[in-house]
């Protein structure tokens, strides 16, 4: 059996789109993941019991979980609470984002302790009150600290994006599988794939390690 | 200005402030010393309320800060205070770190909040660092530059806390011009530090601290001329020994 590029070239503009929907998903779902992460961080740090308890149930229960069944549990969970179907991305979408907001927080909660609280006592010493004291001195520190390890998990992110074939989406994974079946050109295919995955996710984890370099200065 | 009753507060078994009691009067200098370990960071923590206190009072323009209907942050507003480890926001510009909590508290808009950090910077001698960051200066000019930040709040009193302690010995001098100049347009100040020629030249009176409890609150130069207490000659010989 001879290495045929031409299946690959063939198949292009459909690995395109199956790769837009990965990448798509990766930057929603990290975005909106890190968004509640931080809450739920200031939730774990907070002063106020219930708070606390909240936040570790949530990422307890997320963490505890296989991010599959997430998954599944969404693409049927929602369209039972809404009362319509809401298809497999924003099910897709919502499941990815709550997931790794459970993954996010706890690096955002190291990232926020990583802020030393001779810092807070300065800024509320001026006066400021916990948000702005949160919004403008600590996160943004913060978020320094911590983007070399979002972006980490990011990459993680991207290749669990594999999985929503179970909710019939084409991501880029999908959409390689399906080339290969029809073409019966598996080795090519699952050879472009894993290519393709290497690239993106070392060039991340290259950008990731300079970062890091430079943080370290 | 500020007045501190019978403040009570331990750590678990450690009884770090042990009912101390001692005021500072409006445009008064108060010099806080003592050796390490003795409480007077911790005192002076709660006269802002960043350090909780157990029992005891403290109010500061009348305003009680243990009171819990107190708007803290308000009252804080209202009182300077400089770090031993500076503090300064080190994502930030100097003129930043000077305008943030004006901007943010008390309301002003970005032109009038760097005009005065602009006015505050110069007052400090520091002009030509408004545009740096606070890693790119040295610690006496970053100590500097938190004095600015506090004074640009327009503070009815300065806590000083060992603003001196963390600076290399060439660097002291340059932040204590800037106190001693404060200190003489009348500012009230309490000031945490082993600095005993800033006490001898400006403060009006010493409070001498050790374990957790006030031991001697005298006139300055009462204190230096014939301290009472045995724990107050010994730490002064020791300190002074050295001059």
């Amino acid at each position: 059996m001879s290495f045929d590029l031409g299946v690959i070239l063939d198949a292009l503009p459909f690995l395109a789109q199956g790769l837009g929907l990965s990448l798509l998903l990766t930057v929603l779902a990290a975005a909106g993941g890190i968004v509640l992460a931080v809450l739920l961080a200031l939730m774990r740090l907070s002063g106020f019991r219930a708070l606390r308890l909240v936040s570790a149930a949530y990422v307890n229960f997320f963490r505890s979980m296989p991010l599959i069944l997430v998954i599944f549990w969404f693409f049927f969970l929602v369209p039972l609470i809404i009362g319509r179907p809401v298809g497999g991305f924003y099910s897709a979408l919502i499941a990815f984002t709550l997931f790794e907001a459970a993954y996010y927080s706890e690096i955002v909660r190291a990232g926020i302790q990583s802020v030393s609280k001779g810092q807070v006592a300065a800024a509320y010493a001026t006066g400021m009150r916990y948000g702005a004291t949160m919004r403008f001195v600590v996160l943004p520190q913060a978020f320094r600290n911590m983007t070399p390890v979002l972006l980490t998990q990011a990459i993680i992110l991207f290749q669990d994006t594999s999985l929503v074939f179970v909710v019939s989406l084409r991501d880029f994974m999908t959409a390689s599988t399906i080339v290969a079946r029809n073409e019966g050109r598996l080795v090519e295919m699952y050879v472009f794939a894993a290519a393709v995955y290497f690239v993106i996710c070392f060039s991340g984890s290259m950008w990731v390690r300079r970062l890091q370099r430079k943080h370290a200065t | 200005m500020i007045e501190i009753r019978d403040l009570d507060k331990r750590y678990g078994d450690f009884h770090v402030l042990k009912r101390c009691s001692t005021s500072v009067a409006k445009g008064e200098v108060v010099v806080v010393c003592g050796p390490s370990g003795s409480g007077k960071s911790t005192l002076i923590k709660c006269v802002n309320g960043l350090e909780p206190f157990d029992s005891g009072t403290i109010t500061v323009d009348g305003i009680s800060v243990g009171d819990r209907r107190t708007d803290l942050p308000k009252l804080r507003a209202r009182i300077g205070m400089v770090f031993q480890n500076f503090e300064l926001y080190p994502h930030m510009t100097v003129t930043r770190n000077i305008c943030l909590a004006q901007e943010k508290v008390l309301g002003r808009s970005r032109d009038e909040a760097e005009a005065k950090a602009a006015s505050l910077l110069a007052r400090v001698g520091l002009s030509d660092q408004a545009h740096k960051h606070p890693g790119q200066l040295s610690g006496g000019q970053q100590q500097r530059v938190a004095i600015a930040r506090a004074l640009a709040m327009d503070p009815i009193a300065m806590l000083f806390d060992e603003p001196t302690s963390a600076l290399d010995p060439e660097m002291i001098s340059e932040v204590l011009d800037v106190m001693v100049e404060l200190a003489q347009e009348g500012m009230t100040m309490m000031v945490v530090t082993h600095e005993m020629g800033f006490a001898r030249k400006v403060a009006g009176r010493v409070v001498f601290m050790d374990c957790g409890e006030i031991v001697e609150d005298a006139d300055t130069a009462s204190f230096f001329g014939s301290p009472r207490s045995p724990r107050a000659q010994a730490f002064l010989s020791k300190i002074l020994d050295h001059v």
